[in-house]
C-alpha cells in the first residue's frame, strides 16, 4: 500500500501510455465485475434476512419492502419454538459431529497406511479405494438400507453414523497427499527412538497433519449438516429429526407457506455453516487447494 | 470401507434381478425390471431431465467459475472481501437453499420476478412452476454456488508461471490469445477434474426436486435419482430402483471413462504424457 501513494505522483509526472491506461481500464472493469458479482451473492442472503423479519402482512406486499419497519424479531422465536427446532438441532449436531470424527479418525488410519506401507498391492487396493469415490450414493443406498433394516436400527442416527467409522476415499486421498508429503527421515528417527507405529502415527504424523484433518473435518461436518437424503430415509419420527428435515416439512403445518417464519428458521439453520467458515476460513481454502490440485 | 461400498454394490445387483418389496424374501425375476424399465416413459423423462440439467449446469458453471476465479486472481485491492463474498454461499447449501431460492424465485412475491418487473417492465415467467423454466431456474440456482469451483480454479490459477505471460507479451499477442494459449491449457486438468466431479453430482440431484417441486409441473424436474428414490421409498419397489441404480452407475462410469478418453485432445500435462 505504502508503494502504491509513494508511486502516485511519479505516474502523474510523466505521460501515461495505452498500454499502461488499458491496464487500469481493465482493472476497473474487473472491480466492477467483482463489486456486481458480489451484490448478486450476498442478495439472496439479505433477502433471507429481510423477509425474516418481516410480519405476515409484509410478506405479502407488493413491491416487496427492502427493509421491513419495523423490523419482528420475535419471527425467531415463533418459528423456532412452533416445532422443536432445539431437538432437531442437537441431532443434527450429533449426527454431524460423531459422524466426521469417525470419519476423520478412520480416514487417517487408512491413509496412514496407504502412505507408509510399501507392500505388494498397495497401489492396487489405493485405485480400488479411489475408485469408490466415483460410485454414487443411491447405487449402495438401498443395499445399505435392507442392511439395517434387518438390523432394526432404522429410526435411529446409527445407519447414518456406523458407515462414517469406515473411512472416506475422498478424505483418504486428501490425508494421503498430506502424509506422503512427510521426510520419510522422521519416521526413520522415530524408529530409532523405539517408537511404534501407533506411536509414530498418533505423536508425529497426526500433529504435523492437523490443517489438513481440519479441513477435512470442517467438509465432513458440512456435508453432514446438509445432509438431506440420508436422514430422510432412515429417520421416521418427528423427535429424530435433523433441522434439514424440519425445513422440508416446515410449511406443512400451514394453509399458507409462513414466508417470514421460513426464512427465519433457515437463516438459523444456516448460521453453524457459516459461522464454521468465518472462523475458519483458511482451511477451508487450504482443503479445497489441495483435493483440487491434485 | 470397501466391506460398506462393494458389498452393497454387489447385492444391487442382486436385487436388480428380482422383486423385492422389504417385507417379503426377494424373488428372482430375470431381465424383467430392466425390460419394463426400458419400456418405462418416466425412466427416459427422468433420463432426459437429468441430462438436460447436466448438459447446461456443468459447461456454463466451468465458464463462469474461471471467469471468476480470473476477477478475483487480477491485481485489484480488496480481493480477499471478494473472494470470501463468492465463497460464502457455497456453506448455505441442502434444504435451506432450496427454501430460498423457493422464495427468491415465486413468480408473485418473490425479488426476481419484482426485479425483472421493474428494469424490463414485463411480468417475468413462472419459473419453478413453468415446464419451461423449471430446469432453467435450477440451474441458475447452483451458479449461486460457484464459488467452490471457483477456489479450485484459483488454485490452478496460481499455478501459472508468470513467465509465461512476460514471454507472451514480448511477442506481441493479444489479452484474449494469452487467455487462449495459456490460462486455458495450464489449467485445463483443473477443467477435467472439475468437469468429471460436476458431472458425477448434477447426476445425482435430488433435494431440489424432492423438496422445491416435487419433480413437477408435469415431470418436468423427474431427476433421475428423484425417480429412484420415489420408487425404492414411496412405491417398495426396491428390485426396481436398484436396476435404475445400476443404470445411473453404468451411466457416470461410461461417461466418465468418454471424458477421460477425450481428454487427452484438450487436457495438458506439464513436462508431457
Amino acid at each position: 500500500m505504502a508503494e502504491h501513494t509513494v508511486s502516485q505522483p511519479l505516474a502523474q509526472m510523466r505521460p501515461i501510455n495505452s498500454a499502461e491506461k488499458k491496464i487500469r481500464v481493465g482493472k476497473v472493469i474487473g472491480l466492477l465485475a467483482l463489486i456486481l458479482i458480489s451484490i448478486l451473492m450476498l442478495g439472496p442472503l439479505f433477502i433471507m434476512l429481510s423477509t425474516a423479519l418481516k410480519d405476515q402482512q409484509t410478506v405479502f406486499l407488493f413491491p416487496p419492502k427492502w427493509i421491513p419497519n419495523p423490523m419482528h424479531w420475535g419471527n425467531f422465536a415463533e418459528a423456532l419454538t412452533t416445532r422443536p427446532f432445539g431437538q432437531y438441532f442437537l441431532n443434527t449436531f450429533k449426527y454431524a459431529i460423531i459422524g466426521t470424527f469417525g470419519e476423520v479418525l478412520s480416514s487417517a488410519i487408512v491413509a496412514y497406511g496407504f502412505s507408509r506401507y510399501r507392500g505388494r498391492g498397495r497401489n492396487t487396493l489405493f485405485i480400488v479405494v479411489l475408485a469408490t469415490m466415483m460410485i454414487p450414493y443411491p447405487v449402495v443406498m438401498i443395499p445399505q438400507f435392507v442392511l439395517f433394516k434387518t438390523l432394526g436400527w432404522t429410526d435411529s442416527y446409527l445407519p447414518l453414523i456406523v458407515p462414517s467409522f469406515f473411512g472416506s476415499a475422498y478424505i483418504i486421498f486428501l490425508l494421503r497427499q498430506f502424509f506422503n508429503s512427510l521426510p520419510n527421515d522422521l519416521f526413520e528417527a522415530a524408529r530409532l527412538d523405539g517408537f511404534s507405529e501407533v506411536r509414530a502415527f498418533w505423536n508425529i504424523a497426526v500433529p504435523l497433519c492437523k490443517p489438513a484433518l481440519a479441513s477435512a473435518a470442517i467438509f465432513g461436518f458440512m456435508f453432514r449438516w446438509n445432509d438431506y437424503l440420508g436422514p430422510l430415509i432412515y429417520l421416521n419420527t418427528d423427535a429424530n429429526y435433523t433441522v434439514s428435515i424440519a425445513l422440508a416439512t416446515f410449511s406443512g403445518q400451514y394453509s399458507i407457506t409462513p414466508w417470514h417464519l421460513l426464512m427465519a428458521a433457515s437463516l438459523v439453520a444456516v448460521l453453524p455453516p457459516v459461522l464454521l467458515f468465518f472462523f475458519a476460513q483458511k482451511y477451508f481454502v487450504e482443503g479445497i487447494a489441495i483435493s483440487g490440485l491434485k | 470401507m470397501v466391506l460398506f461400498i462393494g458389498g452393497p454394490i454387489i447385492m444391487s445387483l442382486y436385487f436388480s434381478f428380482t422383486q423385492y418389496n422389504i417385507a417379503n424374501p426377494p424373488v428372482f425375476v430375470g431381465m424383467k425390471n430392466y425390460v419394463s424399465l426400458f419400456h418405462d416413459p418416466l425412466f427416459w423423462k427422468s433420463i432426459k431431465v437429468t441430462l438436460y440439467f447436466t448438459i447446461v449446469s456443468v459447461p456454463v458453471g466451468l465458464i463462469l467459475s474461471l471467469l471468476t476465479a480470473m476477477l478475483v486472481n487480477l491485481d485489484i485491492p480488496g480481493q480477499r472481501f471478494f473472494r470470501t463474498i463468492i465463497y460464502l454461499p457455497t456453506v448455505i447449501s441442502g434444504v435451506a437453499m432450496a427454501m430460498l431460492w423457493t422464495w427468491l424465485l415465486n413468480p408473485q412475491l418473490g425479488i426476481v420476478n419484482y426485479l425483472i418487473y421493474k428494469f424490463f417492465h414485463v411480468q417475468g415467467p413462472q419459473w419453478l412452476f413453468s415446464e419451461t423454466w423449471v430446469i432453467p431456474s435450477l440451474v441458475v440456482m447452483t451458479f449461486w454456488g460457484l464459488g467452490g469451483n471457483m477456489v479450485i480454479y484459483l488454485a490452478g490459477l496460481k499455478g501459472v508461471p508468470d513467465s509465461l505471460y512476460e514471454a507472451a507479451q514480448l511477442d506481441g499477442a493479444s489479452k484474449f490469445r494469452q487467455f487462449w494459449n495459456i490460462t486455458l491449457p495450464m489449467v485445463s486438468p483443473t477443467t477435467l477434474f472439475l468437469l468429471i466431479t460436476g458431472i458425477i453430482g448434477s447426476f445425482q440431484v435430488f433435494v431440489q426436486a424432492a423438496v422445491m417441486t416435487q419433480g413437477g409441473p408435469n415431470y418436468a424436474s423427474y431427476f433421475f435419482v428423484y425417480f429412484l428414490y420415489q420408487q425404492a421409498f414411496g412405491s417398495s419397489n426396491m428390485g426396481y430402483a436398484s436396476a435404475m441404480a445400476w443404470v445411473l452407475l453404468i451411466g457416470v462410469l461410461i461417461l466418465t471413462w468418454i471424458v477421460m478418453k477425450l481428454s487427452t485432445r484438450w487436457v495438458y500435462y506439464e513436462g508431457g504424457n
